[in-house]
């Protein structure tokens, strides 16, 4: 379960000139649904999740996972958390079989429990063939495997995907979005961020559309479509963002 | 989360370094055998080259001298000079090496002589070419071997014996021991290669450990992962720190190999003390130094990575951090000039501290009040650049630099 209450953050430029990434999002995800977090660059969609993961502190306002406060507790939401994204790389020197145990030690698995979830991960993922491998020598999707593994590895309640498409061939694209979709049925808590309107109709449960730092609207696809008079999830995301576009530029 | 997260960090960032070649490069191949090649080879090779200068016998240009046929006769007569016939051009037979030196009579030498006037022998010869000095040397000996003879014709006919010349003797000897003679020639020297080649080997790692992680995009998976800030700055730390020490224990090692080559080099061919560079390495003065070098390898550790934490590439790291070696270099230098010695204030000033106290060290000396005070004033500014280094992980701003 995730909690955002009132989340904000600013940062400041190279001119020391501050600037909000993020005003006031509140918002909630509940176990075994999707959650996807629909904008634009720059909407504040990595921010958000950079916060949930405890990456960045908020400037303001909170949050809470699995009942652990991101501020006062991150390294106990960090255990809970597992974080995906394009930024998410790998160590190259690594093989990919070492990478997954390090991060399964970070997360204080014990020897033989740490073995047991490796070799059911690479079981599920067909990893078997490249796990004595080394990261700089896999290929994009094996990477993409290797990267699912490392967010599996201490079976985290609460999954949380940053663009994870981004840039990925479609078989590869296909991997992550199956596999976000078995989180999911597996009774996990998730929350998704991209800009590809097609991937979050197929995928998720609840939308929140979010642009310039503040959370717009939040509701099913249905409750969207009702809202706002229109099928078609890109008219309804240009319906909403349009005018405060324009006020802006105005 | 995990319990010995520090050592979980150390153990993966021990993999990922030994896997690397540049590693190998810069803590490994440098230390192992840059000091052969310097102080062996380049030795090797300098007794090579004065050996063959010597052997070899100087052509030299007399000018002058019709009218003084004695010194030409004595000059000519040297085994060790080939007199070569005058030319006019003998400048520039000097500046183009086709003989090494000429030497002047001035008109009416030998007439002077008898009369006892004073006159001047003038040498001619090419500055800071070695077998140009070589022949001067000879000409000068020949010449002072025949002004000797005149003077002591001069005091027989006179009934004065030679001894009035030379009313007491003057001798130098050494007293103190051939290692603390070694040690104050090369001592120095070794406390600059050690504060060196500790930066040098912790400079890669820091970049690789921090820069290197945000170029490469790993920096925000490993800080997804329940690991403490603290911890991972300690667990990185500690591999920069294993570097430096890395380096510098095989540059000691290296340097004590090769100074034993060296004196074995120097005995088999005869050159043994004169050579003046019977360094030895007791294991007293390799714990010492050790035990010196540490407090510093902490403190370059932590400035390295705080440093490189700021840059968002390996190249941007780099040219942060090749200013760092001007800095460490010039306090380094200072160690080696002469009369530089360790004082109260100077034991505060990090690197040169150090360096000279490895220079004291190596020439037995140990004041161990100085030692104390160096080892834990270091200690106390690598306290602060690691706190620092702890600051910056801490620091979005940083960490997410765009």
């Amino acid at each position: 379960m995730i909690e955002a209450r009132g989340l904000s953050k600013r940062f400041r430029d190279k001119k020391r000139a501050q600037i909000r990434a993020l005003d006031g999002v509140s918002f909630r995800c509940e176990p075994g649904r999707i959650y996807g977090l629909l904008g634009a660059n720059g909407a504040g969609k990595t921010t958000t999740l950079r916060i949930l993961a405890t990456i960045l502190e908020p400037s303001d306002g909170t949050a809470v996972i699995c009942g652990h406060d991101v501020v006062e507790e991150p390294e106990k939401v960090r255990a809970k958390v597992g974080f995906l994204s394009t930024a998410t790389a790998l160590y190259p020197r690594l093989t990919a079989q070492e990478l997954v145990e390090y991060f399964g030690r970070l997360n204080g698995l014990d020897e033989n429990t740490l073995k047991k979830r490796i070799d059911e991960i690479f079981a599920r993922l067909h990893m078997d063939g490249f796990r004595e491998r080394r990261c700089d020598k896999l290929s994009t999707g094996m990477k993409q495997k290797t990267s699912i593994a490392r967010t599996l590895v201490h079976d985290p309640p609460v999954m949380i995907f940053d663009e994870p498409t981004l840039g990925l061939d479609i078989m590869t694209a296909r991997t992550i979005t199956a596999f976000i979709r078995e989180c999911r049925d597996r009774g996990k808590t998730v929350i998704f961020s991209t800009h590809i309107m097609s991937e979050v109709e197929k995928l998720c449960d609840v939308i929140g559309i979010i642009h310039d730092g503040k959370l717009l609207t939040e509701g099913t696809l249905a409750q969207l479509r009702e809202k706002y008079g229109e099928q078609d999830l890109e008219e309804i995301f240009v319906k909403i963002v349009t005018p405060l576009q324009a006020g802006a530029e105005a | 989360m995990a319990r010995n997260a520090i050592g979980i960090v150390y153990r993966k960032e021990f993999t990922e370094w030994v896997r690397d070649r540049r590693t190998l490069i810069s803590t490994v191949l440098v230390p192992l055998f840059f000091f052969p090649i310097i102080m062996v080879g380049f030795t090797a090779l300098a007794v090579v080259m004065v050996g063959k200068a010597k052997e070899e016998t100087p052509k030299i240009m007399i000018l002058g001298g019709e009218d003084s046929p004695q010194v030409v006769a004595g000059l000519q007569k040297v085994k060790s000079l080939e007199v070569v016939p005058y030319r006019p051009d003998w400048k520039e037979q000097i500046s183009d090496k086709e003989i090494r030196a000429a030497v002047e009579i001035p008109p009416g030498f030998q007439a002077a002589l008898e009369k006892g006037e004073p006159k001047t022998v003038k040498i001619y010869y090419y500055e800071g070419e070695m077998k140009s000095s070589f022949g001067v040397d000879r000409i000068e000996k020949c010449l002072k071997n025949y002004r000797d003879q005149v003077v002591k014709e001069r005091l027989a006919a006179k009934n004065v014996p030679t001894s009035v010349l030379t009313p007491f003797e003057i001798h130098q000897e050494n007293v103190a021991p051939p290692e603390k003679v070694s040690g104050a020639t090369v001592g120095g020297f070794i406390g600059y290669m050690v504060v060196l080649l500790c930066m040098t080997g912790a400079m890669y790692p820091a970049i690789e450990l921090t820069a290197g992680e945000k170029e490469r995009g790993t920096m925000e998976t490993i800080l997804s992962s329940p690991i403490s800030r603290l911890n991972l700055v300690l667990g990185k730390f500690l591999l920069v720190l294993s570097a430096a020490l890395a380096t510098a224990a095989l540059s000691v090692m290296s340097m004590g190999i090769s100074f034993a080559a060296l004196r074995r080099f120097n005995v088999s061919s005869g050159r043994g003390e004169a050579a003046g560079l019977l360094l030895q390495l007791g294991p007293k003065a390799v714990a010492a130094i050790f035990l010196m070098a540490l407090p510093m390898a902490v403190l370059f550790s932590a400035v390295l990575m705080t440093i490189a934490l700021f840059a968002k590439s390996h190249k941007e790291a780099q040219s942060y951090l090749t200013p760092m070696t001007f800095l460490v270099v010039i306090p380094a230098v200072a160690s080696l000039l002469p009369g530089v010695e360790l004082t109260p204030k100077l034991a505060f000033i990090p690197i040169l501290n150090t360096s000279l106290v490895c220079k004291e060290i190596m020439t037995g000396t140990y004041h161990w009040n100085a030692i104390a005070l160096i080892f834990v004033s270091t200690c106390a500014y690598a306290g602060v650049a690691l706190f620092l280094a702890f600051k910056t992980f801490q620091r979005e701003s940083v960490l997410f630099r765009s």
